[in-house]
């Protein structure tokens, strides 16, 4: 079974559109990751963790980590690289942690990870995107940005369960509402129904607030065994529970569904069976809401409500504060943005504060959480269930 | 080499799979199917992802299809700018899925889900070649 393993502090950077580089973002959060633990130092850490994936390209910076322990003053000695999943590297880089400490590896390990994506090359992030999916046949016609995919995703949800863009809207207007209340998100002013219905279209039916946009930013965690972490700190221990990660196809053609993602099912019925939870046990949740349509794919592959219900889930409520699982609390993508490697991390920041009683906005007695990631054309899905029960 | 004439824009020459591309030329598009095991792959590929058998044949894909879903893209990926708008769409032939554009020609208004379409090579500036998608 291994040691009970605990997430005991987190911090971002200013996420937005940033005068400033990686390395930069990168110390703004790990100095914002060791400001809530006090009780540790960097001397402390033992592991490092980067999660971020187009480091070569905008960044034009190859084998990243060392250099971020250089500049948050770490030595790690039990593991020391950069983990790649596209949207999900940094919960991908959380799940090895967890794996690492579980069995030995390592005790105390920051994990990291961000995106500097504004250089002055302005096409360069356009281009790069071309090699997120299937680079030599679907990239070679074309294929590479999210929209295009996603508003064929969102126009058979619309055609098969009857949602609407008022329901598309709505998942904006709540999240946006949730950022308003986030000194770190990228847009932290709340939008009307009539703003997000109104808003220009970028592909049909998506329209600019059911869009996330494009962040430079960085967030940092840090994971520990539950001996160390109660060294460290005295607040309420937040422990990781499951964890799941799945893919069934790359390429968009070979998707088994475009309006059930199978993989999301698959990595969230694993974290649920290893955390011993249920759908209607999570208390709190972040999901990949990269676009609307996605939260309320995900509102249903994660349980929370029937196959084609999700339109109904936000409409009524259910997935705002009072609600049955109150979703993307912290203002999730579309409010915070979204630099790949960092957005992991951010969705367990959030779920850390939410459960230890600190939250910007507190759902009131939250014992169970859960962080949800999907990458590329949602060719992979990472789930991880925290609580306060270990 | 012979990889690099496919698509608009191409990243790749050198592929165990280029034989797709001399089959575009002859005016055929081709998945390969395993002999072993009988499944299909689009796009192709050298080896079979299910049984990993090497012995695999190419399958012309022929007939109609029937488009599954299409989206309008306004803004292109780096490299594709001159092209918009297209239209990408996922077409079914009788369970091998084939992602790529409508014929230009062709309006979103005329592209309907279910509509038959059948895939075809496409022949573009300086050598290249891609297939494209045709009312059938
Ligand atoms: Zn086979």
């Amino acid at each position: 079974m291994g040691r009970n393993v605990c997430i005991i502090g987190g911090g971002m950077s200013l996420w937005g559109v940033r005068q400033a580089t990686a390395r930069d973002l990168y110390q703004e959060a790990g100095k914002a990751c060791f400001d809530d633990v006090p009780g540790l130092s960097n001397k402390d850490v033992d592991g490092l963790l980067v999660g971020s994936a187009f480091t070569e390209r905008s960044n034009f910076q190859t084998h990243l980590a060392p250099l971020v322990a250089e500049y948050l003053g770490i030595k790690p000695k039990n593991i020391c690289c950069r983990v790649e999943l596209l949207c999900a590297s940094g919960s991908s880089g959380i799940i090895l942690a967890y794996g690492l400490i579980k069995s030995g590896l390592a005790d105390v390990i920051l994990v990291t990870g961000g995106e500097k994506l504004y250089t002055p090359q302005r096409w360069e992030v356009f281009y790069s995107e071309l090699g997120t999916g299937d680079h030599d046949f679907d990239g070679a016609q074309g294929l590479g940005l999210p929209p295009p995919f996603f508003s064929m995703v969102a126009q058979k949800h619309m055609k098969e369960y009857g949602t609407t863009e008022e329901q598309l809207s709505m998942v904006s207007v709540k999240n946006r509402r949730n950022g308003a209340r986030n000194p770190k998100a990228q847009f932290q002013k709340e939008i009307t129904l009539e703003d997000a219905l109104n808003a220009p279209p970028i592909v049909r039916p998506l329209k600019l607030f059911d869009c996330c946009p494009v962040t430079d930013g960085a967030a940092a965690v840090i994971i520990a065994s539950e001996e160390r972490a109660r060294e460290y700190t005295d607040k309420p221990l937040v422990y990781i529970k499951g964890t799941g990660q799945a893919s069934v196809n790359n390429a968009s053609a070979n998707m088994p569904s475009m309006t059930t993602w199978e993989a999301l099912k698959i990595a969230s019925q694993e974290a649920y069976r290893k955390a011993g939870v249920k759908p209607s046990d999570i208390d709190v949740a972040q999901t990949h809401d990269c676009f609307t349509i996605s939260e309320i794919i995900e509102y249903e592959d994660l349980g929370f409500c029937e196959k084609g219900e999700g339109g109904l889930f936000v409409e009524e409520g259910r997935s705002d504060f009072g609600g049955d699982v109150p979703v993307n609390t912290d203002g999730g993508l579309l409010s915070c943005g979204h630099p790949f490697g960092g957005t992991g991390i951010r969705q367990a920041i959030e779920i850390l504060r939410q459960l230890r009683g600190d939250a910007f906005k507190q759902v009131e007695g939250a014992r169970t959480g859960l962080t949800h990631n999907l990458s590329g054309l949602t060719a992979a899905h990472t789930v991880l269930i925290y609580g306060r029960d270990v | 080499m012979g990889f690099e004439k496919f698509g608009q824009v191409s990243f790749t020459s050198q592929t165990r799979a280029a034989e797709f591309v001399d089959y575009l030329e002859k005016g055929e598009v081709r998945a390969t199917k395993c002999n072993e095991c009988g499944r299909v792959f689009f796009p192709p590929r050298a080896d079979c992802s299910w049984c990993m058998s090497s012995n695999v044949e190419w399958l012309e894909i022929k007939g109609q299809g029937k488009i599954d879903s299409f989206t309008k893209v306004n803004y292109a990926p780096t490299g594709f700018e001159k092209d918009v708008p297209y239209i990408l769409t996922l077409a079914d032939f009788d369970g091998i899925k084939v992602f790529g554009r409508m014929n230009k020609e062709i309006s979103e208004d005329n592209v309907k889900v279910g509509m038959a379409v059948k895939v075809a090579p496409l022949t573009l500036s300086e050598g290249k070649i891609t297939y494209e998608f045709l009312p059938a």
